[in-house]
């Protein structure tokens, strides 16, 4: 009955027959691309020792999830997506600068190991890869992972820029920042925390710490690509990072009046210093390991920002955005089940 | 007063619109063949009248309604029924229609308008007229007007809206029909409002049509349109949903599971509302509808008014499609449209477009869901549609139907903005279809418990 004389064999499927360009591949470009000013900044401040890291941990990643995939899964390569790129930078930019290669890159494979490819490849992992490769760095190796030097600059003529913070923190006990507001803060003495040199140092990222978290300028730069990008909201980075500073704004140690500036010294300090720049903007908002909806977005934020000021606070490490990070990914499926989108037309009919 | 009016969720799709937005509705020679289905709306098929070697003439109807929920079809030729029997049918399957072969008289029926002005017409009246005249919804759903315009005595409608919103991407048939038949469309409106009682009457245009906004706007300054009000809508897919079209212009939700008639609205589409003033005034059934014939393979755009019946192939040909070239031929637009798959398929009444894409759009590899959300956000419902594909696909249905799989209105903004490029759309009719199913043999096993 049909018409025989049909001319081309049409392609059928359900609708939409048209797409959004937008795929996985160019979200996972457009955070390698949001992640390169932070890197420039690692290699300003931290040299060759940084990039070597950097150039590891990606290589492993990528070779890890491609041995797997061939290997083991037997389907095509998945490394075109960049996820495994990302996840690279990210475990480098977690790292200390002296921290041994190798160690580097065993920590690599165990991130997309096991951390990602275990559950099935990108999509199907419950925590964020990267932080579990960090993670488990720090249970077999916490000597070598916070073990910090000092910064080192690319460029010889900058050399006489490292003062301040680093030196004075230097003096009282190890490199970090953090540490040294831990220490001040239990020794009542807040006198070292120079405000208008660590707002300085922090911003730039000359100071001590993990390659890629130092510089709070550099992170913010891409950071504002990806909210650009509307790859990344604002709801995650504004609960995580808002939380921390209220949490150590009101429990800020000091006595008294709150808007008073050595109440303030410390939530600032707080925020700038340490990962939580890296881990509110680009590690908690990993799309994979965190909530689906705004709302789930902002309480898995607030999650870990409480998280945060606890391990800081009373906890016996001076840094926690990480397990903040991968503990609440674990409360993930839970947020998602009740921080549910309110559907149009909830009133049901005749109820 | 003109503030733009929009809803929450929605995608902003590339619209094409440019190729065919200026070009004015040329009619289309009728072809040798029309193939008239029994069923081009939703509802039961209507019983055929009419039987192979049978005389008929333009507007004479060859089928009467199968029930109340359901709406004639009129021969949009002359000529001789040649056939009775199975032929492709735009939803992919073979149904029923009737073949008439051309004469080339174009014989018209004697109009048959109300008899008398329709101001001082009962609203039975009209609605006798408009059930006989084989209107149904011409923006796609194709739901017989008739039954629209009949509610229930306890559902009291105090806002009637006309939606020219035409969100869809490619299509200009509502755009042009706007312009072109202006008066007509105001006069089809004040009709439908005269048969409803409202007291609101709204007609809701999307802002990139600002040619048709003004000439909608320089008509309703004359005193007879000034019950009609004009509501300028934001552009955004699916602005002319129903539900959205009745967010955006009175703030009501229409309850999950329920009809416009439960918050007092009632939309009709623009080219109903012309449907509709055609048969109460100059008598004649729908038998021709305006189609936008567009697509990156179709040489020559055009807006055309085509007779219902028209094989897909010889309006394509018209147009000089690159058949090599063409990789899917739409019905509809890109987002809601019904992929075809037999070029013999007629054009029915709810046909708004007819496109030739030179891409598939889904052989692109699937990854796996990344949770981004961007479904969540860009749902008009408001649903979570990454989940509900979870579930649908691990086949879980009661969840699906907890998480309201139901509500999915299928517009397919999820499916466009997924950088997984999963077929998301795929997974909600499934899952309606099996929640459906689930449903009803509950019901059927409660009913025997009962007994």
């Amino acid at each position: 009955m049909a018409d025989e004389t049909q001319t081309p064999l049409l392609h059928v499927s359900t609708s939409p027959h048209i797409r959004h360009k937008e795929s996985v591949s160019s979200i996972m470009l457009c955070v390698v691309i949001a992640l390169v000013p932070a890197l420039a900044a690692s290699l300003w401040f931290f040299g060759t020792k940084a990039l070597l890291l950097t150039i590891v941990c990606i290589a492993f990643c990528v070779l890890t999830e491609w041995v797997i995939i061939k290997l083991m899964f037997k389907k095509p390569s998945t490394i075109g997506d960049f996820s495994a790129v990302v996840t690279g930078l990210l475990i480098a930019f977690n790292l200390p600068p002296d921290l041994p290669l190798w160690m580097a890159a065993a920590g690599s494979v165990f991130a997309i190991g096991v951390g990602k490819m275990a559950f099935g490849g990108l999509g199907n992992n419950f925590i964020n890869p990267a932080l579990a490769g960090r993670a488990f760095l720090m249970a077999s190796y916490p000597a070598a992972m916070t073990t910090f030097s000092k910064t080192q600059p690319f460029l010889k003529s900058q050399i006489g820029t490292i003062n301040g913070l680093t030196q004075k923190i230097d003096a009282i006990s190890s490199a970090t920042p953090l540490t040294a507001i831990k220490d001040a803060v239990l020794s009542g003495n807040l006198q070292p925390l120079d405000f208008q040199y660590a707002l300085k140092n922090l911003f730039i990222g000359n100071v001590g710490g993990c390659i890629g978290e130092t510089s709070v300028i550099a992170l913010l730069l891409g950071a504002i690509f990806l909210l650009y990008k509307r790859i990344i909201g604002f709801s995650v980075p504004i609960s995580y990072i808002g939380s921390v500073f209220i949490l150590f704004w009101i429990f800020n140690g000091t006595t008294g009046d709150l808007l008073a500036t050595d109440a303030l010294i410390i939530p600032t300090y707080h925020v700038l210093a340490g990962g939580l720049m890296l881990g509110a903007f680009f590690m908690a908002t990993d799309m994979v390991t965190c909530p689906i909806t705004t709302k789930g977005r902002a309480i898995f934020g607030i999650g870990c920002g409480i998280l945060t000021f606890c391990i800081r606070k009373f906890g016996g490490y001076p840094e926690g955005v990480s397990y903040s990070i991968l503990i609440m990914n674990l409360f993930v499926p839970l947020i998602d089940r009740y921080a549910r989108p309110k559907m149009y037309g909830k009133v049901k009919k005749n109820a | 007063m003109f503030g733009k009016l929009s809803f929450k969720g929605g995608v902003h799709p590339p619209y094409n619109k440019g190729q065919t937005a200026a070009l004015k509705i040329e009619i289309l020679p009728p072809p040798e063949k029309v193939i008239i289905p029994l069923s081009m709306h939703i509802g039961a098929p209507a019983k055929v009248i009419v039987k192979r070697g049978d005389k008929v003439k333009i507007g004479q109807p060859l089928t009467e309604p199968g029930g109340f929920v359901s709406s004639p079809t009129h021969s949009s030729v002359s000529g001789e029924v040649s056939s009775v029997g199975s032929f492709p049918h735009p939803l992919g399957q073979h149904l029923t229609a009737v073949e008439i072969t051309n004469d080339n008289n174009d014989d018209c029926i004697e109009p048959a308008p109300l008899g008398k002005d329709w101001r001082e017409a009962a609203p039975g009246e009209i609605v006798q007229k408009v059930s006989e005249s084989g209107i149904v919804g011409m923006g796609g759903a194709s739901f017989p007007t008739h039954v629209k315009l009949s509610p229930p005595s306890d559902k009291k409608i105090d806002t009637l809206i006309i939606n020219g919103a035409e969100c869809e991407p490619f299509l200009t048939a509502d755009h042009r029909l706007l312009l072109e038949k202006t008066d007509d469309i105001l006069c089809g409106t004040l009709i439908l409002r005269k048969i409803l009682g409202a007291q609101k009457t709204y007609i809701g245009i999307e802002d990139n049509k600002p040619d048709a906004i003004e000439m909608v706007k320089s008509k309703l300054s004359d005193s007879k349109f000034s019950d009609i009000k004009l509501t300028v809508l934001h552009t955004k897919y699916p602005q002319g949903g129903e539900k959205q079209l009745i967010n955006a212009i009175t703030k009501r939700e229409v309850p999950s599971g329920g009809l416009p008639m439960d918050v007092g609205c009632l939309v009709q589409n623009v080219g109903t509302a012309y449907a509709v003033l055609d048969a109460v005034c100059n008598g004649m059934p729908l038998y021709q509808r305006v189609v936008t014939v567009t697509g990156p393979t179709v040489k020559k755009p055009a807006n055309l008014l085509i007779r219902i019946g028209t094989p897909v192939k010889y309006v394509l040909e018209h147009c000089g499609v690159d058949f090599a070239a063409t990789k899917k031929v739409i019905m509809g637009g890109p987002m809601m449209g019904l992929a075809q798959s037999e070029l013999g398929a007629p054009v029915i009444k709810s046909t708004s477009g007819l496109l030739a894409l030179d891409e598939i759009h889904d052989g692109i590899r699937s990854y796996n869901c990344i949770h981004c959300g961007h479904c969540l956000k860009a749902c008009p419902i408001h649903l979570s549609p990454s989940v509900i594909a979870k579930f649908v696909d691990k086949s879980i249905y009661d969840e699906a139907d907890k998480w309201n799989v139901l509500d999915c209105m299928e517009c397919g903004s999820c499916a466009f903005v997924c950088p997984s490029k999963i077929n998301l759309i795929h997974f909600m009719k499934l899952g309606k279809f099996h929640v459906m199913a689930a449903r009803k043999a509950a019901a059927k096993k409660a009913e025997e418990k009962k007994e």
